[in-house]
């Protein structure tokens, strides 16, 4: 569909929530995510720690239906019910029974059967308050913020914060109008005080206990719950009947196993290096049952000696995991444990929220996966756009989900789904790509094609650069493909880099020029992107300069796109086809030992993550072991004893700020750039900003174009003061340039030899 | 145990900002006397030589439990990397006792700290072994920042205090 009429209505929402909800979402979340980092990096085995993590979420989804036989056995051992329930309505029937009975048990002296609960997604996926509510049963949540959301009348915009987008201000307006309270409101404390006594006064007076459960032990029937306030505690303690509410994907084999995600939950939720309260029920507990009003209200808690009359169902949730587990590409999104941290360090959640980025229940990166996996594609359609494949959240996930992947599985699926545009001609003659006829959005092929589209502009520079910048063409562009008109379009080249590189002799003259340096008997495949040969020639020119200049003889061979454009589209049968196709080209290079030399980093990401889903695992591994960043192979040169002074110095101690890119820091690839250029005589500042909010495509799409401004402006902001800026991504200097004003070349080309 | 692992907890307990004292078990009653707001309710300390001292209730009613001001228990022990004491759940109430008041004053034998969460676990699992199955490990005071601002005290104590039995 070329025109899609909602591609406005997008805008427009997004616009709202940048403006209404983000601004309160951006300092929150990306606070968060900063704690995240930290605690992170106190940790000396991380990465042993979530490996570990992982390991152990695979072992259970893989042994499932054998881990609800168990825990069913150990909960019916130690007293308790399991129930598994298909989906929300079995789910919220059967609670609704347990109510029911409880309340005819009667040790509630009102008129209404009560239930407190403690937060709990799961309860939110199957919006069992309304069903309750409906069964005319009261329902207080007790965790502070989903009680305000539960007076707001709202759904959670974050998994672990579900008030996040709510200001304090916010806060005491909802709370007053609901409660006429003869308190002020002034402070946090004065919020937090006042719904301690009203929540406190509910939770001694109900006939039952919901929580959900943050891990169930198998083969013990242990309920893990992980809170910071200790509503979930008396929650589950207090009333006589305690109901757990979980999905069955929450299920580990033992108690030895709660280990690992004890040492991380917190720190990747919320940046503690554990929470207040991990508490690990094994239900029905000891403790006694406590009635505050009645005959047993002056009677020791102790008294009914032993005997607790505790009651325990433990309802596990299908609703959908089953398929999701039998499903090859969301299975891993059963391995998420609800922390929360892929919101957090995604820029675009920073700015919109969860009520942008997010669909019926769950928020953030993740959210792709749950949504599709349990309400259905079409609610992951509507947010998974927002996900622009940056990897920010990769290296955050506590248990290395591939949240990027998932996102680019469902997008491909969502493309398939539709009808084929009416538009499809306008790329059917000029892109062949191998999702022809197959639905995909007339814009979706353009920039998953984007590099067809380049090699033509640039036959036609400067024509088509002045043709593309004039009025009704841009109008056309937006109407068509949706290529907002307050974006700058890229300037083609009339010669590109291939061309360029062979007008001044190919191969033959590289390696005579790159004899007046040290000998390092390397030779160098430069990969000539999309947007380093067709617009930003110069970074490739001053590529080849420092190469030779340390001694390096280059080639630049006319090489395959890398299919990361088709990736970001959700073209993975497009991907795949260039990623062999890449492949093939560069393998007799690889053969002949020489490097492959990359200048964009979301290609080189390309190479080293993706691609191990595209080819086959022995050219996956020849080319990610022989392929790398400029900067990463400028330093391993240096290092190697190449001349440092064959390149463009500084006197020692020149700022310059830079900023890496988004994919570049996933690799771990921002410190030999920083390296390199100390080493040179600069002394580099790096930005925190997670995404420059460009992201190839996304900055150009007219539903998105706000959204990438708003993330652009934050990296912006933090540049204002750096005369010199310098960045490694192609978006992340577009962005930059037309936010700072000025030019914001790649490290390259300050560092390169001048010619 | 060691000496350094207590100053470590204790250290821990401080920039989670609960007070600790290390005395003997001779002293415990006194100091914990000293250490509780009125009125308080307790649960029995199952440390040779040290017990509860009058002023705090043992076995309260849940009356008593929704008046006091603090609540005092025994942890089953303690993990010095964190300043996270054990709660382990009782037919005497240690779990609604260590949570209903605003206070919480919590008993550990200076041979319970362990070192770090690692070796919490191993004294966790040989808990589930003898049957001690529901165990909270509570560290700091109770919190939330879901107002719009870090406020502690909500559901669970505002205010913490351990202390150390250094010969038990």
């Amino acid at each position: 569909m070329a025109s899609d009429p909602s591609r406005g209505e997008t805008a427009e929402r997004l616009r709202h929530l940048l403006e209404t909800e983000g601004e309160i979402v951006r300092p929150r979340a990306s606070e968060d995510n900063a704690r995240r980092e930290a605690a992170y990096d106190e940790l000396a085995d991380l990465e042993t720690l979530r490996t570990e993590a992982r390991a152990i979420k695979e072992e259970a989804i893989e042994r499932l239906p054998e881990l609800i036989q168990t825990v069913r056995t150990a909960v019916e051992e130690n007293g308790g019910t399991v129930y598994v329930a298909d989906d929300a309505a079995d789910a919220n029937a059967y609670v609704a029974d347990v109510v029911d009975v409880a309340e005819a048990d009667g040790r509630s002296d009102h008129d209404r059967p009560s239930v407190v609960k403690s937060k709990s997604m799961t309860t939110e996926e199957i919006d069992l308050n309304d069903a309750l509510e409906r069964e005319g049963v009261d329902v207080y949540e007790t965790d502070l913020g989903e009680w305000v959301i539960q007076v707001a009348d709202e759904s959670p915009s974050h998994i672990v914060g579900p008030a996040m987008h709510l200001s304090r201000e916010r806060i005491a307006e909802l709370l007053r109008e609901e409660f006429d309270p003869d308190v002020e409101f002034e402070t946090a404390a004065d919020l937090t005080a006042f719904a301690r006594d009203y929540l406190g006064e509910r939770i001694r007076e109900a006939d039952v206990g919901i929580t959900g459960a943050n891990f169930v032990v198998a083969d013990s029937g242990t309920i893990t719950l992980v809170t910071n306030e200790g509503n979930a505690r008396k929650c589950a303690v207090t009333p006589d009947t305690h109901v757990a509410v979980a999905g069955i994907e929450k299920l580990i084999p033992s108690m030895e196993d709660l280990e690992p995600f004890v040492n991380l939950i917190a720190r990747s939720a919320t940046g503690q290096p554990i929470s207040q309260y991990v508490t690990m029920l094994t239900p029905p507990t000891p403790s006694p049952t406590l009635e505050f009003d009645g005959p047993d209200a002056d009677e020791p808690i102790t008294a009914s000696d032993g005997e607790s009359d505790r009651e325990f169902h433990l309802v596990l949730l299908d609703n959908g995991r089953t398929a999701m587990r039998e499903d090859d590409q969301l299975r891993e999104t059963l391995y998420c444990i609800r922390c929360g941290a892929c919101s957090n360090a995604c820029v675009n959640f920073q700015s919109v929220g969860g009520h942008g980025f997010g669909g019926e229940t769950y928020s953030g990166g993740i959210a792709t996966g749950w949504e599709a996996g349990l309400h259905g594609q079409d609610a992951a359609a509507e947010f998974n756009d927002l996900c622009t494949g940056c990897t920010r959240c990769v290296d955050a996930c506590p248990v290395e989900i591939d949240i990027p992947w998932i996102n680019t599985v469902v997008r491909d699926r969502i493309n398939r789904g539709k009808d084929p545009g009416t538009y499809d001609f306008l790329v059917d003659g000029l892109t062949p790509d191998a999702e022809s006829g197959s639905g995909v959005p007339l814009d979706k092929r353009f920039f998953g094609n984007v590099g067809t589209v380049a090699k033509l502009a640039s036959a036609t520079a400067p024509l088509s650069n002045w043709l593309a910048g004039t009025g009704p063409v841009r109008a056309l562009l937006e109407r068509t493909i949706g290529i907002d008109r307050r974006r700058d379009l890229p300037v083609f080249q009339r010669q590109s880099l291939v061309d360029w590189f062979e007008a001044n002799g190919g191969a033959e003259a590289s390696r005579r020029r790159a004899r007046v340096g040290t000998a390092l008997e390397r030779e160098a495949v430069l990969y000539p992107d999309v947007y380093t040969n067709y617009v930003d020639v110069a970074r490739g020119k001053a590529t080849v300069r420092t190469l030779e200049a340390l001694g390096v003889p280059v080639s630049v061979p006319s090489l395959p796109e890398s299919g990361r454009a088709a990736l970001s589209q959700g073209m993975i049968a497009t991907a795949d086809r260039r990623a062999s196709e890449l492949y093939g080209e560069l393998a007799a290079d690889i053969d002949a030992g020489r490097d492959v030399v990359v200048i964009e980093p979301s290609d080189l990401a390309a190479f080293r993550r993706e691609y191990e889903r595209l080819l086959p695992e022995a050219s996956f591994e020849r080319l990610r072991s022989n392929s790398y960043e400029i900067c990463e192979y400028v330093y391993g040169l240096l290092e190697n004893g190449a001349d440092v002074g064959a390149l463009s110095t500084a006197d020692g101690d020149e700022p310059i700020a830079y900023h890496s890119h988004c994919q570049q820091r996933t690799l771990d690839l921002e410190a030999p750039t920083t390296a390199v250029l100390e080493r040179c005589g600069y002394t580099p500042e790096t930005t925190g900003s997670e995404c420059c909010g460009m992201a190839g495509s996304f900055g150009y799409k007219r539903e998105y174009y706000d959204v990438s401004v708003d993330a652009g402006e934050q990296l912006a902001e933090e540049l204002e003061g750096s005369e010199r800026v310098v960045a490694s991504g192609t978006s992340c200097s577009d962005q930059l340039e037309t936010l700072l004003e000025r030019p914001v070349p790649h490290p390259i080309e300050v560092l390169g030899p001048d010619r | 145990m060691t000496t350094d692992t207590i100053g470590r907890f204790e250290r821990s307990l401080a920039a989670l900002e609960v007070t600790s004292e290390v005395v003997p078990a001779s002293a415990a009653s006194e100091r914990i006397g000293t250490a509780v707001d009125d009125p308080a309710v307790g649960t029995a300390l199952p440390f040779e030589g040290a017990s509860l001292p009058d002023a705090v209730t043992a076995e309260p009613t849940p009356a008593e439990l929704e008046n006091a001001a603090t609540g005092v228990t025994p942890a089953s022990f303690a993990v010095a990397e964190h300043g996270t004491v054990a709660i382990a759940s009782s037919e005497r109430g240690d779990e609604p006792v260590s949570l209903y008041p605003d206070r919480h004053v919590a008993v550990v034998a200076g041979s319970d700290v362990v070192a770090d969460l690692g070796d919490g676990f191993d004294r966790l699992l040989e808990g589930f072994s003898d049957g001690r199955e529901s165990v909270v490990f509570a560290t700091g005071r109770s919190a939330t920042a879901d107002m719009g601002g870090l406020v502690h005290g909500v559901h669970g104590p505002g205010e913490g205090h351990v202390v150390v039995l250094e010969d038990r």
